[in-house]
Order: structure tokens, then sequence, then C-alpha cells
């Protein structure tokens, strides 16, 4: 009796957390006037929002613009963290304990400190509108850093002792002899770092103006804030859809990591 | 230990160290000496005192953000530890389907929150939205979901807290599985209900993830910026103006940089102010 109660409870919330996705589906396939109709499956199917979407804002540049800024991010955290984070694990210099705790009060502040003085940077190097603005401030972060030490503290010494011995220097003992055994580390800074730089808004829309540059969040943005839009609910929901499919596919493929990521990095607090 | 390997070692630290001087350090030091300018960027920079605080002070704007964000976390963090913590401990029972329905709820949290809230518009519209059509249906009357000044803070704390639940939903579990199942075995045998196990074993043992889960909320409460950026564009009457969204307007619409430094400065200070308070408060109350 309880247990269907319980399955009954849980039935309803796994429907209100999934319908609106396939009523957004649905709702982007279907003739404007008839969006209203929508209740699962799509009324008078039709691909126009999608074709007009493609025709008036550049998507699939977008796309590529987001795949290759999230990329180059997740490269560089997952290169520039594990350094760091391997020598606070296992070096012993001069000051690193000060480091260490100098990035665990790094990791408090809030973001809506250096928004702004960010930003004049970007200006003052003359980065706005490119790549570089969206790329190289991400290419470290100290939660991604923290990951990393914590799993390199768990490496028997004797593995890293062996690689000296055979004339190994620090860089080749990480990446040749640490990396391959710090795979679930490595996917859960990768995953994490990926969907964050992916997701991000603010600070894509504060660098960048120009439409040709803009990240896949941002262009469907400023599209279903700006006029361009305006009543066409079709367009919008193909935007956001197209928005979302990426990262639902990857999300269907890996689940179990995504979710293991996500709560580890929940644990940070 | 041998001088090489202790150059190795600065060298590994040197691109965060080159980097948080960069794009932390600086910016923090640059932010309170912007927090004494007016500038606009493009003319010479101007001292001003502490003009810029006492504009602050008394900035009708920048405290209705603060009210909003009150709002905001009065409904969102009790709806979002009351259900994420039901489904947890439902979905801790022998259940079936268990990975499909954590699936199902996690879903929203991969999503963009420019996705969810594009989503959401249509949804709480108010003539032709889902949910007004269902509560006609229902024989109940329309919400102004997003146009009632007192209705618009409360939807978009609704949308939040579907979008962030599935990740506390696991949080909770991680904690719920923690609990040693001896202790329900003892306490059982002397003839405790299960409410009481709630009451006087789990909640204590969850209580550190209690906390993180209100800290996470209360910090996303504070940088609310895309919601109110697409939906309401912080209307109706600013009833939606957030914090973040006020400080970007400052920014970037009027290109006040030594106010919007101000306003960051600030409201950082609040925000670590707050997250410490709840930090002391809740811990202190543990018997």
């Amino acid at each position: 009796m309880r247990k269907i109660l319980f399955y009954l409870l849980l039935s309803l919330f796994a429907f209100a957390f999934l319908y609106p996705f396939l009523w957004m589906v649905s709702a982007s396939l279907s003739e404007e006037r008839s969006i209203t109709n929508v209740t699962l499956w799509p009324v008078s199917l039709t691909l126009d929002h999608y074709i007009k979407l493609f025709q008036s804002i550049p998507i699939s540049r977008s796309f590529l613009n987001s795949i290759f800024v999230a990329t180059m991010v997740t490269f560089g955290v997952l290169v520039f963290s594990s350094m760091a984070g391997y020598a606070l694990a296992r070096h012993r210099f001069k000051g690193r304990n000060l480091l260490f705790y100098f990035l665990l009060f790094t990791m408090t502040l809030p973001f809506q400190l250096t928004l702004i003085p960010n930003y004049i940077l970007m200006v003052q190097f003359g980065w706005t509108n490119s790549f570089a603005a969206l790329i190289i401030p991400g290419l470290l972060n100290a939660f991604a850093i923290l990951l990393f030490r914590q799993h390199f503290l768990s490496i028997p010494q004797d593995l890293i002792d062996a690689a000296r011995i055979d004339g190994c220097n620090e860089l080749r003992i990480l990446f040749q002899v640490l990396w391959p055994v710090s795979v679930p580390t490595l996917i859960t800074v990768g995953i994490i770092t990926f969907m964050t730089t992916w997701n991000d808004v603010l600070w894509p829309i504060i660098v960048i103006r120009e439409e040709k540059l803009m990240t896949m969040p941002q262009l469907v943005t400023l599209f279903a804030v700006g006029g361009r839009s305006m009543g066409q609910i079709g367009m919008k929901l193909a935007s956001a859809t197209l928005l979302a499919l990426p990262i639902i596919i990857a999300y269907l493929i890996f689940q179990k990591h995504f979710i293991q990521s996500m709560a580890a990095s929940g644990q940070k607090e | 230990m041998s001088k090489s390997k202790t150059i190795s070692s600065y060298l590994l630290v040197s691109p965060y160290l080159a980097h948080i001087l960069v794009f932390v350090l600086f910016p923090v030091g640059f932010s309170l000496f912007l927090s004494f300018h007016e500038w606009n960027i493009i003319s010479p920079m101007e001292y001003v005192g502490l003009s810029n605080y006492e504009k602050l002070l008394q900035d009708q704007y920048f405290l209705k953000s603060l009210r909003n964000t009150l709002v905001f976390l009065g409904i969102h963090i009790p709806l979002q530890i009351s259900i994420a913590l039901g489904l947890a401990v439902i979905l801790n029972q022998e259940i079936g389907f268990r990975a499909f329905f954590r699936g199902a709820f996690f879903m929203p949290v991969v999503v963009s929150g420019v996705v969810v809230t594009i989503l959401w518009q249509q949804l709480y519209g108010y003539e032709m939205g889902s949910i007004n059509m269902l509560l006609m249906t229902l024989g109940l009357e329309k919400v102004g979901w997003l146009t009632d000044p007192s209705w618009a803070m409360p939807s978009i704390a609704i949308m939040a807290t579907w979008k962030n639940v599935g990740l506390y939903i696991i949080l909770f579990l991680v904690g719920l599985q923690s609990v040693p199942k001896s202790l329900y075995e003892a306490s059982a045998l002397e003839g405790a209900t299960q409410w009481q196990q709630f009451w006087h074993i789990t909640l204590p043992v969850i209580n550190p993830t209690m906390i993180m889960v209100m800290i996470l909320s209360t910090i996303g409460g504070f940088s609310l910026f895309i919601e109110p950026y697409v939906m309401t564009g912080g209307g109706p009457l600013n009833s939606t103006l957030s914090s973040v969204l006020y400080i970007y307007k400052q920014g970037f619409f009027y290109y006040h940089m030594g106010y919007a430094a101000t306003l960051g400065l600030v409201l950082a200070l609040i925000i670590l102010l707050v997250v410490f308070i709840q930090r002391t408060v809740i811990e202190n109350k543990q018997p």
C-alpha cells in the first residue's frame, strides 16, 4: 500500500520534470497558431520554425563557437589544475600551505566581486569581442585544483618514485604516470567544467557583442529577449530545443558520470 | 629535497599563480579602488571619495533588489529542502526504476538556465500558458504568474526549484546513505516509530547536507540573473529586479563602472556575511 503511494508520488514528479521538455519539443514542431493546442504530440507538424531560425540567426556558427570555447577551457582546466593539484599534494616547497589556504579562501569569493574589474581587464587587454575573453579567464579554477589535490594525495608514493628513478621529469610523471590512474577525477572535472562553460551566459553577454563570435546560449538569449523573436513562440522554443539538445544527448549517454560529478561538485561547501 | 625539484614545484604552480594574480587578486583590489571613483571607461577616472557608498545606501533599486532576493530565498529554500529531502527519502527505500527516477529528476539540472527560462516563460503565459490552462480545466482562476508583481518573484523561485532540486535530491541521497543501518535497527528494537527515527537519527546525520543545500541555494539566489533578464526584464514594477541584474544594468547599460563595482563589492560582502551567519547559526543548533 505504501509502496503504491511512493510510486505514484515519484511518477507524478518524474512527469513534472520531463513533461515540459516533451512539450517544448512538440511545440517547436507545431504550427505557430496550433501551439496552444499542443498537449503531448505536435499539432500540424512542421519544420518551419527551425528553417526560419537557421535563416535569421547564425545558430550553427554559435554552436561551433560554444564547442570550441568549452573544449579549450576544459582542456586548459584539466592540464593547469592538475599541475597545481599535483604540486600541492606531492611536493614540499616554501609557501605551499599558504597557497593552499589561499586557494580555499578564493573559492568562497562571490563572482559578483570580480565581475566589473574583470570586464575592465578585458577592455584593457583588448580582448573584448574575441575568444580570448571567453577562454583565458576560465583556464584554471580553484575547485578543480582541490579535486586533483585530493585525488593525488591517495596515490602510492612508490609509483612516483619509480618514475623518478626512470628519469622522468615532473611533467612527464604527471601526464604519463598519474593521469592514466586518475581517469575518474579527470572525467568529473571535465564534465563539470564543460557543462558550466557551455551553459554560462552572463560573462559572454558582457564581453562579446559581435554576433559571429557569440556562444550558443548567448545567441539564443539575445534572440529570445530582443525584438527578432517577437510573437514567434515557435522559433523561441526551437532555439531553446537546439540549445538543450547537445547537453541532453551527452547526459543520456554519460548519465551516471554527470550525476556523480555534480554530486562531487556539491560537496565542495 | 633537491633544488631542481623545488624549481619544478614552482613551475607546476606558476600558471595558477599567474592566473590568480591577474583574475582574482588584481580584480579584488581594483574593485575597491574603483568604488572610490566615477568612471565610464572612456573619459578619465574621477576620484569621488565615499559618494558611491553614500549613493548605495539611499539607492531604492538596490534595496529593492535585496528585498526581492529575500522573497526568492524565503520561498526557494524551504521548497527546495522539503521536496529534495522528501524525494530522497523515498528513493532511499527499496524501490524499482530508481535509476530512471533519479535520471528524470536530474534532467533540468544539466540543461542551460536559458532553456529552462524560455520554456517556463511559455508555461507561465497568462492567456495561453499550460499552467493557467490546467487551472482553468480544474475550474480555478487564472494567475498572472509573470505579470502580477506579487506573483512574479515567487514564480521565478518555483521555476528555480524545478531546475535545481534534482541536484539536491542526489546530495541528500548521499547523506542518507551515510546513516548507519545499525542505528535504525537498534532504535526499532527499543520501539521507536519511523517518525521518531527520522527526527532523531536521520536529521542529525544529514545536517551537514542541509547546511550545504541551504548555502548553495542562498548563493544561487544572490546570483539570479538570466531568469529575470529573459522572463521579465526585472519587472513588473521591479518586483523581479535581482541584484546581479541591477549591477549589470548600472555597469553595461549606463556605464557607471565605479558605482557598479561598489554594488558588486557590497553585494559580495553581504553574501559572505549571510553564508557565515547560516553556518554558525545552524552549526550551533546541533546538539
